[in-house]
């Protein structure tokens, strides 16, 4: 074993060495792409929305966000640093030319289906079933595979519709249900709600849409993996999922993006609407590419998730894994307006080299008897930075409200950042709010245990940090756990502090 | 000397005008606060750091320039200490009402003014004011290896006045004091003082601070402390009056070893609004710094407390903690929390806690069993709740005056 003292430089060079190296998804598709011109002004709104063949009320939606918009300014609050953004060098509408739309997965670019193979991510849904019958059991889910700007494939559509579930692209459901798309589009994270969420709501090409209706437990997992490919592209893309009354469904959202050293802007909205008795469990596992080791290139992720428990008894839980992109701006938030409603917050966030996270949550207390719980779980290696910003607000008619809290920093190496940014807000005596947030290096006691009984360096500091984590990680359903582990391991593996 | 209305912030920029050419010291220090100002302006809630507090109330109040008046209704409030004290008066030095503890020298800012090294006009608008129009305030130094004991520093303000006391507090090497400074005032007024402490090292300061401005006024105090090597600063502020009220407190941990507590508590009532906001600096390695913040908030008020703890690079084996408790007391009252860590070392032990609730059913339930009727009981509880802080103030004097205050406060207010 090497004295302790050498553990910290021979572990960053690993860490180092694993990061250079580490990120896997980073190649790029040559395909042939539809490119909007470069830039952003009402006409390529208008374009966006005649490529998606829209109705006049989604392009008047649209323009009356991009009017927000320009008359909003970029938030500054966060705890990031970046150079200007210029959004006229950004194509708003980047999709692979396809010939008069295929009908089946057939007849989908087989340069596409063949990334997502890479991706390992199954588009066939007959090489799923057939792994059904085989010992090692993959369990079902559906794909929503969104390429740049549009989704190019939604798998197990015919299954799910068979119970009702509407699982498809966002633009197909505003021209197939456009009155569902009506009532909810919008309802939880309007037009004007912050800067970026404006600009999504203007440009935003595709994304995904779940209706679950009334009474119906969703079938299946359903997921929705994202990928940026063009150079010099944006992906603003939209979700929404609405669960009726005592509905389920369990959503996964997973993430790549090429390895390239100019950022790459990122701004989605996800909007989740839970009526009575209802719950959507929402996880993520975010690795959009981090940028190299000295912070050059790296995607900037700027996103507004919200979910507005509007019925009694209603349930969201968001689960994230946070490993990728150079910036992170992001605070999954849960509104419980109906009475008895729970929200719930699982997050882990690695950062590393000169990757910056400022990401949390909003638990917004309206209902009686609401419940909310946060865990939060940051790691940050090397230059990052890494913080915890989260709001617990307590309204006056929310009698009953119960909120916890707790908050743990890993700090590795000696050059990184770890911040913790709270703000409770209470108004109303009944509801009791508890906040509790750690800050600490790798004990080396535990550490010295775990090599004493013989684990080598890597194996003990993986056992500490995946015990760190544990809280957040057994939330993940089982498909998604195995990745998030994997990607801890990529980002952390031999960490000491 | 005429007496002159004047309000807002083109208001203090009058007042600046005629001061100007009579203003002790720098003259351009004050040019730039004024510049900075004009350029920022009086915080507003936009800006993250007064989030919380609106200021809109002080901006929109008049004040009055005036020759100063005559105390001696304050100084009858004052508890009977058989200690030395400083007397404040409009934030005037009056030398003829204090006395001084051997040893310990005290300047006038009007005699010797210096605007210090810790104060930044160019981060805290309020300092920028204060920076402005500063006219006297007060200089202590406790001479090294001085014991100078209890000392009291009076701050009385009169109805109408707006005022912006510098004052300065240094502890050389190995020095201690115990310091009780006491805000009364009458009327509606500004009390815009900015305090810089220098102790130096292996020094040690306790410094209680019973801030009970008149309950019309607005108390917008600002303090900066450098605590060097080995040095402790040990401080607590009860804030129990001012309509509206913010104690910003600047703690730098300068050297290896130093400790800081800033602890406080809060009891509000009526439309009061009080702020409670920390900013611990870790800058050396070995420090410590512990919080314990308590807020009883009752009628319609409001309780603020931001609390930050900044461990800089290299300040390896830091520990610091804080804990913010508060209790609401009434349906209209509110809390509102933020603590902060920010965190750039990484062998170090940082920690804060928060709870927000009612008063415990069950112990309420307990008292009331055995014959103690309801408001007593809830007094009982309250402070209860509020001697966890309190009774962490070191000086036995000290702590006899802050319990008194609460011990009345609680028979005017019964919540």
């Amino acid at each position: 074993m090497p004295p302790l003292n050498d553990i910290n430089s021979e572990t960053l060079g690993t860490v180092e060495a694993l990061t250079q190296s580490g990120y896997k998804y980073g190649f790029t598709t040559d395909i042939e792409m539809d490119l909007a011109p470069l830039g952003l002004n009402e006409d390529i709104v208008r374009l966006i929305s005649a490529r998606k063949n829209e109705p006049q009320w989604m392009l008047d939606w649209r323009l009356k966000a991009f009017a927000l918009w320009q008359t909003m300014t970029e938030p500054n609050w966060a705890q990031i640093g970046y150079p200007p953004i210029d959004y006229q060098g950004i194509h708003y509408y980047a999709a692979p030319v396809k010939k008069a739309g295929p009908k089946s997965l057939d007849e989908v670019d087989p340069e596409l289906l063949r990334t997502y193979e890479k991706l390992g991510i199954p588009l066939r849904e007959r090489a799923i079933l057939a792994g059904v019958e085989g010992a090692d059991q993959p369990s079902q889910i559906a794909v929503d595979a969104v390429f740049d700007s549009v989704s190019v494939a939604t798998t197990f559509r015919e299954t799910l519709s068979k119970s009702g579930v509407i699982f498809c692209p966002i633009s197909e459901a505003v021209r197939d249900h456009p009155d569902l798309v009506k009532q909810y589009l919008g309802s939880v994270v309007p037009q004007g709600d912050n800067y970026f969420a404006a600009l999504n709501c203007a440009v935003f090409t595709d994304g995904s849409f779940v209706y679950i209706p009334k009474g119906v437990r969703c079938p299946m997992e359903l997921s929705t993996y994202f990928r940026i490919n063009a150079r010099n592209t944006g992906q603003f893309e939209r979700t929404l999922i609405i669960a009726e009354a005592g509905a389920y469904v369990s959503y996964l959202e997973g993430c790549t993006a090429p390895q390239r050293d100019e950022n790459q802007l990122h701004a989605a909205v996800v909007e989740l609407v839970v009526m009575d008795d209802a719950q959507i469990k929402y996880s993520t596992v975010q690795n959009w590419y981090p940028g190299d080791a000295d912070g050059k290139g790296g995607i900037y992720n700027f996103v507004t998730k919200r979910g507005a428990c509007r019925g009694a008894r209603s349930k969201i839980s968001w689960t994230q894994v946070e490993t990728g992109s150079a910036i992170t701006w992001k605070y999954p938030s849960c509104v419980l307006e109906g009475d008895d409603s729970v929200g719930e917050f699982y997050s882990v966030a690695v950062t590393n080299n000169r990757q910056q996270a400022d990401t949390g949550t909003k638990m917004i207390h309206v209902g009686r008897n609401t419940k909310s719980t946060i865990v939060s779980k940051g790691i940050s290696a090397g230059y990052s930075n890494n913080t915890y910003r989260g709001l617990v607000r307590i309204t006056q008619r929310a009698k009953g409200a119960r909120n916890h809290t707790q908050c743990d920093s890993l700090l590795i190496g000696e050059h990184c950042g770890a911040h913790t940014v709270p703000y409770i807000e209470s108004r109303n005596p009944t509801a009791k709010v508890e906040h509790e947030a750690t800050t600490s290096k790798i004990a080396e006691d535990q550490l010295f245990y775990c090599r004493q009984r013989g684990l080598s360096q890597e194996d003990a500091v993986g056992l500490i940090v995946n015990g760190f984590c544990k809280d957040v990680l057994k939330e993940l359903p089982m498909e998604f756990a195995v990745e998030a582990q994997k990607l801890l391991a990529v980002s952390l593996e031999g960490s000491v502090g | 000397m005429s007496v002159l209305t004047y309000s807002g912030i083109e208001g203090f920029f009058a007042r600046f005008a005629a001061l100007r050419p009579h203003l002790p010291g720098d003259v351009a220090a004050r040019d730039r606060a004024a510049a900075i100002l004009r350029v920022q302006g009086l915080p507003s809630i936009r800006d993250e750091a007064w989030k919380y507090t609106n200021l809109r109330p002080v901006a929109q109040a008049s004040f009055q320039s005036a020759a100063t008046a005559d105390p001696s209704a304050l100084l009858a409030r004052l508890p009977q200490l058989n200690a030395p004290r400083l007397v404040m008066v409009d934030g005037h030095y009056l030398a003829t009402l204090s006395t001084l503890p051997p040893q310990v020298k005290c300047l006038p800012f009007a005699a010797a003014p210096k605007f210090g090294t810790l104060a930044n006009p160019a981060c805290e608008p309020m300092v920028a004011l204060n920076t402005m129009l500063a006219e006297d305030g007060f200089s202590l130094t406790i001479p090294a290896n001085i014991d100078a004991g209890l000392i009291v520093i009076a701050h009385l303000t009169t109805a109408a006045r707006s005022t912006h006391p510098r004052h300065a507090i240094t502890l050389e090497e190995g020095a201690r004091a115990s310091l009780l400074e006491i805000y009364l005032g009458e009327g509606a007024y500004l009390h815009n003082p900015v305090t810089e402490i220098h102790i130096g090292e292996g020094a040690n300061l306790t410094h209680a601070r019973l801030q009970d401005e008149a309950e019309e006024g607005f108390h917008l105090g600002t303090i900066y402390a450098r605590i060097a090597a080995h040095s402790i600063y040990d401080s607590f502020s009860l804030n129990i009056g001012a309509r509206l009220s913010r104690t910003e407190l600047h703690a730098s941990l300068a050297g290896a070893h130093a400790t800081a507590h800033l602890n406080a508590a809060q009891i509000l009532t009526g439309v009061q609004h009080a702020d409670f906001t920390t900013i611990v600096s870790h800058d050396a390695p070995h420090g410590a710094s512990r919080q314990t913040v308590k807020n009883a908030l009752a009628g319609r008020s409001r309780g603020v407390f931001q609390g930050k703890i900044h461990v800089a690079r290299g300040a390896q084996k830091t520990d610091g903690y804080q804990m913010n408790q508060a209790l609401l007391l009434s349906p209209d009252a509110e809390i509102d929390s933020k603590p902060q860590l920010e965190i750039y070392a990484d062998d170090v032990k940082c920690s804060h806690g928060a709870t927000i609730g009612e008063l415990d059913a069950d112990q309420l339930f307990y008292l009331r069993s055995r014959g103690v009727p309801e408001s007593q009981a809830r007094g009982m509880l309250v402070r209860a709740f509020l001697s966890d802080a309190i009774d962490m103030v070191a000086n036995g004097a000290s702590r006899a005056v802050l319990e008194t205050a609460v011990e009345l406060w609680w028979q005017r207010h019964p919540a």
